[in-house]
């Protein structure tokens, strides 16, 4: 293994890490809820929005935090890897695969991680191998 | 109340995954590939999330209900390891790992580069809806 150390971002990593976490554990403590990209959205789109209004707003949190950093600094870099099409091939294996595992990075990693729950820390251990495995495929084997 | 609260949560949220590098799908592309060169900073992403939330968990799983409202506390209880969990888990990373993209980052992402990341946006959007369809015609 070798490091790559030309972006390598600890501080930046780390902050940012802090961040998410304060916002999960404020929304756990506060309302109750799992801050889970997938599950919030995922129901938005299943369910009448009587009791959604807790969602909805999540939501608009988590594109409000974009809107107002353009507002006041540079578009982050942002490259995307894959061609358009295999872009929606992720996006529906992303899809149906976090509702199917109820949770993503966000509601099993930080969530499902920080509540000591065995459950999510085996879901996050195979998304991150298959997650590694995919990679190790595309660059280094085809 | 409510509203209020997880607004500001999904933008702190938000701006930590900006500020953190993951809603850039090729510095998450950059920790998957452990046989490249390999850049660690999504584990000091997971490692600051997990040291700032663990004690608000750890005291919110404490009370039977919320800090401030006293609503009923609505956290997971299942601890269920089957099928569903592991399948459901080998699809999403495979996913993540051929566009560095998870839910999160692609709504943020969606902001910053709109025509890029839509193919993504649309066919998650799509993913979601077909596995709600699928399991209310399983019952």
């Amino acid at each position: 293994m070798m490091l790559d150390w030309q972006h390598f971002t600890p501080w930046s990593a780390l902050a940012g890490g802090v961040l998410i976490g304060l916002a999960a554990g404020m929304l756990a403590l506060l309302a109750g809820r799992i801050a889970g990209v997938s599950g919030i959205v995922g129901a938005l789109l299943q369910q009448d929005g009587a009791r959604s209004g807790w969602r909805w707003a999540f939501v608009a949190g988590l594109l409000a935090a974009p809107l107002g950093w353009l507002a006041f600094q540079a578009a982050p870099t942002i490259q995307l890897q894959a061609s358009p099409f295999w872009m929606v091939i992720a996006g529906l294996l992303v899809g149906i695969g976090t509702r199917y595992a109820n949770g993503c990075t966000s509601g099993h990693g930080v969530c499902g991680l920080s509540r000591l729950s065995v459950r999510s820390l085996v879901a996050v251990l195979v998304f991150m191998g298959t997650g590694f495995a995919t990679v190790f495929v595309l660059r280094h084997l085809l | 109340m409510l509203p209020l609260i997880s607004f500001a949560a999904g933008l702190i949220f938000g701006a930590g995954l900006i500020v953190s590098g993951m809603a850039n799908p090729t510095k998450v592309l950059g920790f998957l590939d452990l046989a490249g060169a390999w850049d660690p900073s999504l584990a000091l992403v997971i490692g600051g999330a997990i040291a700032s939330a663990s004690g608000l968990f750890a005291w919110a799983q404490r009370r039977s209900t919320t800090l401030l409202t006293a609503e009923p506390m609505q956290l997971p209880a299942s601890r269920t390891i089957d099928r569903r969990l592991l399948l459901g888990s080998v699809l999403f990373g495979a996913g993540w790992g051929l566009a560095g993209i998870c839910p999160g980052p692609a709504l943020v992402g969606l902001i910053f580069d709109p025509l890029g990341f839509a193919p993504f946006m649309l066919a998650m959007l799509a993913g979601f809806w077909l596995f709600g369809r699928w399991e209310r015609r399983r019952g």
